[in-house]
């Protein structure tokens, strides 16, 4: 069904545009056009499925059934949720106190906000259709297992006296003082209608913060396609040293980008030989950890409790692109 | 006079909240005081997790992202 793109992409660059297929240019072009279309189409159509389904999924109603569980089923609830629930990184300050002060382990709280950049519906869909659904699979065990893993570390570290004293107060409150009986939040009922303006308005909000980021990708991701030779990273970096994936780690820190933008750039870096596990290593370090949204927990976490979080989550991702590099000549037959 | 607050942790979002309640209550004649709102304590007071979130007169009116006209209007009425 997705040879459509293929095929208007080929009409419009090389028929109507006259560009030559052979040439840099016009393969650049060619995978411009194809895939921007493709993902156009893909969002437009599933983002608007997507939060007509979760119209009714609020952050209260989250908070709710993660203090319900016990800690361990809660870790990967909080990565769960973080990975499904519509969220703002702008909401991240009072997302992380409406846990805390309702007792929600800290590890729980940050396994959410880990997960949260890392995957989410567009993420998704962009890997989906451009690298595949094996990819997407291992891609949010992935995201998952960084988020809960983390989460975990930060516990066991016991992170929570690095809170800011009233952070760190409102969760001791809260756990001396559990509200016994506290009711669940009502689901709100919502009719076809309500559900529709919803999904409506989900639609142009998440377009309209992405497309750029979209057009930006893809285009690198093209000009990268065209007029980088084929295996161009394995002929000149050598096909997975193990000092190639801390070094895609530090270089994806100072780039500030969400998985949008780097989704396309994956495509194009893997077909030129770069190993899947550098790959993904490089793709999580630019989109879940940056710099903006480090300062931000800066309001309420002491800087010990910052750093911490920022050397775990690295860590973690040198380990996954080491273990993805061992594991893909199993894991991925078609890249 | 209406005491409004608007509760966010200084994205654009929360200017843009604060800005068009403040454009409609000037068209409805009524008469606000808008603050924003950026201290993560007060927005936690509140129980607030999805911003921008609205305050009348200390009382949570509004959360979760821009209100539309409507319920500006709602909010400013009530």
């Amino acid at each position: 069904m997705l040879e459509i793109f293929t095929w208007l992409a080929s009409w419009l660059v090389y028929d109507l545009g006259g560009f030559d297929p052979n040439s840099k240019l016009g393969s650049s072009l060619h995978f411009f056009v194809e895939d921007t279309s493709k993902i156009f189409a893909l969002l437009v159509v599933m983002i608007y499925a997507i939060a007509l389904l979760r119209a009714s999924l609020n952050l209260e109603r989250v908070r709710y059934y993660i203090q319900q569980k016990n800690r361990f089923a809660g870790y990967g609830l909080g990565a769960g949720f973080g990975a499904i629930t519509p969220f703002c990184s702008c909401s991240s300050i009072p997302l992380f106190l409406g846990f805390t002060s309702a007792g929600i382990p800290l590890g729980i709280t940050m396994a959410f906000l880990f997960t949260s950049p890392i995957i989410n519906e567009v993420a998704v869909i962009m890997l989906w259709s451009l690298l595949g659904w094996e990819f997407t699979l291992v891609y949010i065990a992935i995201g998952m297992t960084v988020g809960i893993g983390g989460g975990i570390l930060l516990d066991s570290l016991g992170a929570e006296r690095w809170l800011k004293a009233f952070a760190a107060k409102a969760y001791q409150n809260a756990a001396e003082s559990p509200q016994a009986d506290q009711l669940a939040p009502v689901r709100p009922s919502l009719t076809l209608k309500e559900r529709h303006e919803f999904a409506r308005n989900e639609l142009y909000e998440i377009v309209a913060r992405i497309w750029k980021w979209i057009i930006i990708g893809v285009g690198l991701g093209a000009a990268l396609h065209g007029f980088v030779p084929d295996d161009w990273f394995s002929d000149n970096l050598g096909s997975g040293q193990w000092w190639n994936v801390p070094v895609a780690v530090l270089a994806g820190l100072p780039l500030y980008s969400n998985a949008t933008g780097v989704i396309p750039i994956m495509e194009s870096l893997i077909t030129k030989g770069l190993p899947v596990g550098t790959t993904l290593a490089f793709c999580m370090s630019t989109v879940a950890a940056s710099f903006p949204e480090f300062i931000m927990l800066k309001q309420v976490m002491l800087w010990r409790l910052l750093a911490t979080t920022f050397i775990i989550l690295l860590i973690n991702f040198m380990l996954v692109g080491w273990l993805i590099n061992l594991l893909s000549p199993w894991l991925f037959s078609s890249l | 006079m209406k005491k409004i607050e608007v509760l966010g942790t200084g994205c654009k979002k929360c200017a843009v909240t604060a800005e068009q309640i403040t454009t409609t209550a000037k068209e409805l004649g009524i008469e606000v005081e808008v603050t924003k709102v950026t201290d993560p304590q007060i927005i936690m007071h509140y129980q607030v997790m999805s911003t921008p979130a609205v305050a009348v007169n200390g009382q949570l009116a509004h959360s979760g992202g821009v209100p539309d006209r409507k319920k500006i209007e709602a909010i400013l009425k009530a």
